[in-house]
């Protein structure tokens, strides 16, 4: 048995470093760990709730948005706010466009990098890639010469010697197994998709002033809408939106599906491999009745067990029996002992590193071996991300999530099991990009209606002075960032945050075992998974990449001297 | 192996025309503060220059700059920046993960010593011996300490690197620290912002590239092109804020005319950046465009500056502008003398205190070869 150790994950967010135990070829046990930790929610404690969302937008930068939004409606909720429908359509496309930006990204950028051979696509015959391009797509850059000119373009930079970010790629690997013609195709889309990104955010400067980590306010949008004026949301700002819309579909139907069927097509064995867990969690999000009406999102909520898809178990974030977080292998102590779970209202955290002394080779992974606690629904280790929220919308009914996932199942020609996998994972992200290119035509079409029909407003002043407020009040607030489900717990007290946590996607996904020893996602997904070279560990990062990780997280906080009593992950 | 391409040889098989070439070597110039006579030297030296090396290090950070970076939105920069400068590790984005990523840094610090360019992201924890930030493991402060000994110059992504940004705020729990308080001896760029400015990030690089030579940094280390200015000097509502035109509540009806947020928080008073010349995205906007205040996110110390819409003038030992004020409440009762005294008053200081950004920053102005 050979002990292999990939550190750092690249391709990612944050500090992530995988431990694998292989016995012929396979693994058989496999250790997650989150390597960094930037320790802020004891900053939070005593700010102004209405600053939170501009501290925690900062977990992330590749997911920017997704915990300003959290946060605005933990304080929301706390304080009893309901936003004016206006703010809530425009928070709505900034979610969109952050999953068509970030979802994207992750398919080019982070994860396609795992499945094209960029060194093969020197041997491409170009005329070959346009044929296929065109037989795939009615997407325009698909000439022959367009893919030959990319190719001298490639031959010339790998010629030159210096090969910057493909530099000792697993190029050559005997797991690649698309033929240089269609690499060539992932390349040229590559640099597309790169080019195309910077465009789609504009969506958050035009709403939220820059991107990344655009503003976002308590109580609604801090953008006014005005169509008599040049330094408001007028015409032209909304044109610009609708614009960039049309594009992002365009992109999203022309060259994301067709490439992730394509590519899919010749990986469909990474349809049996890396399943792991078999529960699924989804909060749910993009509300159409106000965030209180959780029976109208386009994203359901709800909790699949045992890959039941006839059933969908209720999720309750405020009932503290059913999340909580555990420490048996996480570096930080319980008062109570490291046995039991706390749900994030009556979290704990004191920091404590036991691991070996840097530099080290390997962690003690019988022991604490990572700075990410360890969530737990009901006790049960959840999957949470795309695939989770396409299975709860499929079992709870929902019809275009339905058609989607059966008509993609049949063309790849794929049983409904290979949903429960790495390459079901990876679908699933292009099968919800898709759904929500449509979804945010749906929601600026209606604030383009409400506009017309005289209301502007996009903000709820009622509780905006803190002299409003109680003297105590909790809060949840929930969301679905790219990753999987997403919660901000509050306590406000005397005006000021008594209490801020956060559990996030990938604390749910890379967390490391719980005090029972169950594995979380990402540890069960990689048992069994075939590993052709321990050199060359490729098929550890497709299905690590699988998750999107997102690891500038779980950043459990603690005082000075090391005492401090409180928690938060972020990602 | 060949000869390493220049950059102009490297656009031309990118397809990107002569033309287009000598105009983005214009943008650049122009982007990086340099009189017109400069251009010349810029595309002289595009011309002559082989790709750098490049290695980018990610401490305590979020990746807010690394996506920054990839919205340089000209599209030669995202085409040619990334590319011309040889990006030889960057977790972000290389293929290679694991050992081989480890050694593709190691081969580049061996092969280019002295010659490539360090780019960090991210504070360094100090806490504890370094534990709270581990890559391979190894401490971040280890990792760092051995890749700034050979590089040719430090490029400090962002106020993370710059000045600690979050992880720093009180009370700093890990010691989050910035490069330059770590690393000494070697030539520094800090380029703070909660991310920077895309093309401020890319302006800084091609000024190292082109003119083989760091740009003039100001006091704090700071590129004087993208820093010298306060948000407020340079902001499109500005005349709102001497006319003493306020947004007194978010959404009200001087917000949708656009009038000046400072009542709202607004930092742009005490906040050095770029963003009201240069705007986000390309220009499409800024904050204060977007109807919020700016947070002063390229500021040290700024999350401890707050709370964030609590105004300016409330802050104990903030004396530039506490006149707004009173004059808000003088144009509550429509004194069209108060404005106007108010208009001047701001005004001239205003005057006076460009002038001594510009003396002062003159004066502590940084040289160096990089």
């Amino acid at each position: 048995m050979a002990r292999i150790v990939v550190d750092p994950i690249t391709r990612i967010e944050g500090h992530l470093r995988i431990e694998a135990e292989i016995k012929d070829g396979i693994i058989v046990d496999a250790f997650s760990s989150g390597t960094m930790v930037r320790g802020f929610e004891i900053i939070l404690k005593g700010r102004d709730p209405r600053d939170a969302w501009a501290f925690t937008e900062r977990a992330c930068g590749v997911c920017t948005t997704v915990h300003a939004l959290a946060s605005v409606r933990t304080v929301e909720d706390a304080l009893g706010i309901a936003v004016p429908p206006n703010a809530e359509l425009i928070r709505n496309l900034m979610f969109c466009a952050q999953y068509l930006q970030d979802h994207v990204v992750h398919f080019y950028h982070l994860h396609a990098l795992d499945w094209v051979d960029v060194v093969s696509a020197l041997k491409a015959d170009p005329k070959k890639t346009s044929e296929i391009a065109q037989s795939i797509s009615h997407w325009p850059k698909s000439s022959p010469n367009y893919f030959s000119d990319l190719q001298k373009r490639l031959t010339a930079f790998v010629s030159s010697g210096q090969l910057g970010i493909f530099a000792n790629g697993y190029w050559g690997h005997a797991a690649y197994k698309l033929p240089a013609e269609v690499n060539l195709l992932g390349v040229a889309h590559y640099l597309e998709a790169l080019e195309w990104q910077k465009e789609i955010v504009k969506i958050h400067t035009i709403f939220g002033g820059k991107n990344p980590h655009p503003n976002y306010l308590v109580g609604g949008a801090p953008c006014s809408i005005n169509t008599e004026e040049v330094n408001a949301i007028n015409a032209e700002r909304l044109a610009y939106v609708g614009s960039l819309l049309d594009q992002a579909q365009e992109f999203v139907e022309n060259v994301y599906i067709p490439d992730l069927l394509a590519v899919a097509g010749f990986y469909k064995d990474w349809g049996a491999i890396g399943g792991g867990l078999s529960n699924y969690l989804a909060y749910g999000d993009l509300p159409t009745n106000g965030y209180a009406d959780v029976s109208r999102f386009k994203f359901p909520r709800g909790v699949i067990l045992n890959r039941d898809l006839g059933t969908v178990h209720e999720v309750d974030a405020k009932d503290t029996q059913q999340i909580e977080e555990y420490i048996a292998h996480s570096w930080y102590e319980y008062s109570g002992g490291d046995a039991a779970g706390r749900h994030p209202w009556d979290g704990e955290t004191k920091l404590k590193y036991s691991g070996p002394k840097p530099p080290y080779e390997h962690l003690d992974v019988e022991q604490k071996y990572s700075w990410l606690k360890t969530p737990r629904w009901k006790g049960n280790a959840m999957e949470v991300g795309p695939l989770a929220r396409m299975l709860v919308a499929y079992a709870s009914g929902h019809k275009e999530v339905q058609e989607i996932v059966n008509s993609t199942l049949k063309a790849l020609d794929v049983p409904v099991a290979a949903l429960f996998s790495t390459l079901g994972r990876t679908a699933a992200r292009g099968l919800e990009t898709k759904l929500i290119a449509g979804w945010a035509k749906e929601f600026y079409n209606q604030l383009l209606a409400n506009i017309k029909n005289g209301d502007t407003r996009t903000f709820n002043k009622d509780k905006w002075s803190p002299d409003t407020w109680p003297s105590e009040a909790k809060g949840v607030g929930l969301s679905e960032a790219p990753r999987g489900a997403l919660a901000h717990w509050i306590v406000i007290k005397d005006k000021k945050i008594e209490n801020y946590q956060l559990v996030v996607p990938s604390t749910w996904n890379a967390s490391p075992r719980d005090a029972k020893g169950q594995r979380s996602a990402y540890e069960a997904s990689l048992i069994g998974t075939p590993v052709k070279n321990p050199d060359q560990p490729l098929e550890i990062l497709r299905t690590i990449h699988s998750f999107d990780p997102c690891i500038a997280c779980a950043v459990h906080l603690y005082d000075e001297k090391g005492r401090y009593v409180h928690q938060i992950s972020t990602f | 192996m060949n000869k390493p391409l220049t950059m102009w040889e490297y656009a031309d098989l990118h397809g990107v025309s002569r033309r287009d070439f000598l105009k983005f070597a214009g943008w650049i110039a122009a982007a990086s503060g340099l009189e017109a006579s400069a251009i010349g030297k810029v595309v002289y030296a595009m011309d002559t220059k082989p790709r750098i090396p490049v290695v980018w290090f990610h401490g305590q950070e979020c990746t807010c700059c690394s996506e920054s970076f990839i919205r340089s939105s000209h599209p030669i920069v995202s085409d040619i920046v990334l590319d011309k400068i040889s990006l030889d590790y960057t977790e972000t984005l290389m293929a290679a993960a694991g050992h081989q990523a480890e050694e593709a840094l190691h081969n580049t610090m061996t092969k280019y010593k002295g010659q490539y360019l360090m780019l960090m992201e991210g504070s360094v924890p100090l806490e504890e011996d370094g534990v709270y930030c581990c890559i391979g493991g190894r401490t971040m402060l280890d990792i760092v300490k051995e890749a700034a000994a050979d590089a040719k110059a430090i490029v400090a992504w962002g106020s993370c690197a710059s000045n600690g940004c979050i992880q720093a705020a009180n009370p700093n729990p890990t010691g989050a620290t910035p490069i330059h308080k770590i690393i000494t001896g070697k030539p520094i760029i800090n380029v703070p912002g909660c991310p920077p400015i895309a093309e401020v990030m890319a302006g800084t690089i091609v000024h190292l590239l082109a003119f083989d030579r760091i740009p003039q940094l100001d006091g704090l280390g700071r590129p004087k092109a993208f820093y010298s200015r306060r948000v407020h000097d340079t902001c499109y509502r500005r005349p709102n804020y001497d006319a003493g035109l306020f947004v007194e509540s978010f959404d009200d009806e001087n917000a949708r005319r656009g009038y000046c947020l400072y009542k709202m928080g607004c930092r742009g008073p005490v906040t050095y950046n770029a963003c009201g010349a240069m705007r986000w995205n390309n220009g499409v906007s800024f904050p204060i465009q977007s109807g919020h205040g700016c947070i002063g996110c390229s500021e040290a110390n700024f999350w401890d500056n707050g709370p964030f819409y609590q105004h300016l003038a409330s802050f104990p030992g903030f004396g530039i502008e506490t006149t707004a004020d009173k004059i808000g409440v003088a144009v509550g009762i429509g004194t069209a003398a108060g404005i106007a005294a108010h208009a001047i008053s701001t005004n001239i200081r205003k005057r006076k205190l460009i002038q001594e950004d510009v003396k002062n920053s003159g004066a502590s102005e940084t040289k160096g070869g990089a």
